[in-house]
């Protein structure tokens, strides 16, 4: 039976882009001290920084946690809404509605939640008015 | 080929990282969008991130990729919180006056090779 080791919480602002990759750079932090293996922190960290500047281009901000148990590590994404249009059309390759602002950033390739999916072993979203949430676990291996 | 060679290759100006100039670099990929580094960098640490994109997203991604050396192209000053961040992820932080093109050029023909997740793309 898996068994959960932690859970940590981070705050993410929507719109504010100086703070964008604070909370994914905390994850990997926390990661490398609790020893889990390099390449496993890597996925994780892209998943999540991905999530992270997402919340911040899309939402009005939200909430990301990361629960590690000892055969996984989960990656919740919940933010405050607007919600996205159309899931299945931003789920695809170089789509994207990003801002100016967050072109400016480096970002709106229109990549961010096909890498979520790439990069996880189970990937979960689901998306109305009052926010979206992605799910993601990462198979310790 | 080392990152003193390339210093010396492209003329470049290091602002951070000068302890890591003996480090070997394996390949390379070049892009200003860093979803699509995100995508194609996974397994390339010991590759160069050739950019144009001068904010401290920049170093994030490389951060979350465990890139440790970083050129910055296009004669572009790079930002006090860029150096600082870089500083801070004990990165090789590069500047050059030459553009993309010709920067992604020179390091090809002394065999630099364009990477993506671990493979000669």
């Amino acid at each position: 039976m898996a068994e959960l080791i932690k859970i940590f919480e981070y705050e993410v602002i929507g719109n504010d882009f100086n703070m964008a990759g604070t909370a994914s750079s905390a994850i990997k932090r926390n990661l490398k001290s609790l020893g889990i293996e390099p390449t496993l922190i890597r996925k994780v960290a892209i998943v999540s920084y991905e999530a992270e500047i997402n919340m911040i281009i899309h939402s009005r901000g939200g909430n990301m946690y990361l629960e590690i148990y000892t055969d996984k590590m989960t990656i919740r994404a919940y933010d405050h809404g607007p919600g996205i249009k159309d899931v299945d059309l931003a789920m695809s390759e170089g789509y994207s509605t990003a801002s100016t602002a967050a072109r400016e950033l480096g970002f709106g390739a229109g990549m961010g939640l096909p890498n979520m999916k790439k990069y996880s072993d189970k990937f979960e979203i689901s998306s109305c008015e009052a926010g979206t949430k992605i799910e993601i676990d990462i198979l310790m291996e | 080929m080392r990152v003193s060679e390339i210093i010396e290759l492209l003329n470049a100006e290091i602002h951070s990282g000068e302890d890591l100039i003996e480090k070997e670099v394996k390949g390379a990929y070049a892009s200003d969008l860093m979803s699509d580094v995100l995508a194609s960098m996974y397994l390339d640490e010991n590759a160069i991130l050739v950019s144009g994109l001068n904010n401290t997203q920049l170093i994030r991604t490389a951060e979350m990729l465990d890139l440790c050396v970083v050129l910055l192209v296009r004669g572009k000053k790079p930002h006090p919180d860029v150096v600082a961040m870089a500083k801070e992820n004990e990165m090789v932080l590069m500047t050059t006056k030459l553009n993309m093109y010709n920067s992604c050029g020179l390091l090809y023909s002394k065999g630099v090779k364009g990477f993506s997740n671990g493979r000669i793309d």
